[in-house]
């Protein structure tokens, strides 16, 4: 019984914090019977929200790095996102590009320093 | 490429939308995202199954991401769960402006759950743009079949990051790390237009690391609290003014 729940416990983290605090936008969304427009004030603020902390979450993955790719200096993790900037914009706003770019410099930049 | 108006059944509809879905750009955008995804999932100390399942079930990209750095970091739970709702709020007016375009005269609510859960940005950019030209009665079908063929995309390239992440050397397994923040990254940069939204990415990338370092309880949501809410103010500050 013990043994199940030890197994069982990560499931029910990602059911608790993961599954539901995330559905439960998309229930309200279908049980709300009114349209919301898109330009609505709070529609704007709950995505700048969401956009901030998630860029927040980007730039902490980026600096405080953990496992292998903490094991690659900052100033070349930085770099390469910075590469990677540069390439999206330079090449007609195209992720994909911007991502090899930004991997070719961090590759390039960990075998250097 | 627009599909045909009309499809001989149901399952030929769904099969469409699978199609559809493998053909897109948005496969390869999904491929390099749940890739770095599971690099981390193995970097965390998850297993892939539990991968797997969150994707599934949690089927957003964000908060997959939020989830499993979260569980690694020192965050209590409850932290990690404010984290996610607060990047999930967009699936609201997603789920409310595609449901009209899938509904038809004989649509119960349970026909509605499927779409509903498997709402998420690439779906919802895809069905808006192929659904109209889907004949009502198929549109449904057609918008699960799609969904399951970039969930489909997302299972598989999750477990291929996972397992790559296992067997590479240090050096390549960081470079496999780094496509998370690095995709992310520039997934939102795309999709930050307006100037509201551009002053919201720059608050979150100086104040989430300051606030981790200064240590701040609930750190993540003082970001997107503070840093959306000042991106907000400044915009409506400036729409009065004009």
């Amino acid at each position: 019984m013990k043994a199940a729940l030890v197994d069982l416990w990560p499931y029910l983290v990602l059911i608790l914090v993961g599954f539901l605090p995330n559905e439960v936008w998309r229930f309200i969304g279908l049980v709300t019977a009114r349209g919301l427009n898109e330009d609505s004030q709070l529609v704007v603020w709950s995505r700048t929200v969401a956009t901030a902390l998630l860029a927040g979450v980007i730039a902490k993955l980026i600096l405080f790095s953990s496992g292998e790719l903490g094991g690659i200096p900052l100033a070349v993790r930085v770099g390469a996102a910075v590469c990677a900037f540069i390439a999206f914009f330079a090449l007609k706003r195209s992720v994909f590009a911007g991502v090899v770019a930004g991997e070719a410099a961090l590759l390039a930049g960990s075998l250097l320093f | 490429m627009v599909p045909p108006t009309t499809f001989p059944s149901t399952a030929a509809a769904y099969l469409g939308g699978v199609k559809s879905a493998l053909g897109s750009v948005y496969v390869i955008v999904l491929m390099g995202t749940y890739v770095g995804l599971g690099a981390l999932a193995h970097d965390v100390g998850v297993s892939a199954l539990w991968l797997a399942v969150s994707t599934a079930l949690v089927w957003a990209a964000p908060a997959q991401l939020i989830l499993i750095s979260g569980l690694a970091s020192s965050s209590t739970l409850v932290e990690v769960a404010i984290a996610v709702t607060l990047s999930a709020t967009r699936l609201f007016p997603m789920v409310v402006a595609l449901l009209p375009v899938l509904r038809g005269p004989g649509t119960r609510l349970r026909d509605m759950l499927l779409p509903t859960h498997f709402t998420s940005i690439s779906m919802w950019v895809e069905s808006l743009r192929l659904l109209p030209h889907v004949a009502r009665e198929h549109r449904i079908a057609f918008c699960n079949g799609l969904s399951t063929g970039y969930m489909g995309t997302a299972v598989v390239s999750g477990a291929i990051g996972y397992y790559l992440a296992a067997g590479l050397p240090p050096l390549l397994a960081g470079v496999l790390l780094f496509l998370t923040p690095l995709s992310f990254f520039l997934s939102t940069v795309n999709n930050a237009r307006l100037a509201v939204d551009k002053m919201a990415l720059v608050f979150g990338l100086l104040l989430g690391p300051l606030l981790a370092y200064w240590q701040v309880q609930l750190d993540l949501m003082w970001t997107g609290v503070i840093g959306g809410t000042l991106a907000y103010g400044i915009h409506r500050v400036r729409e009065l003014r004009q």
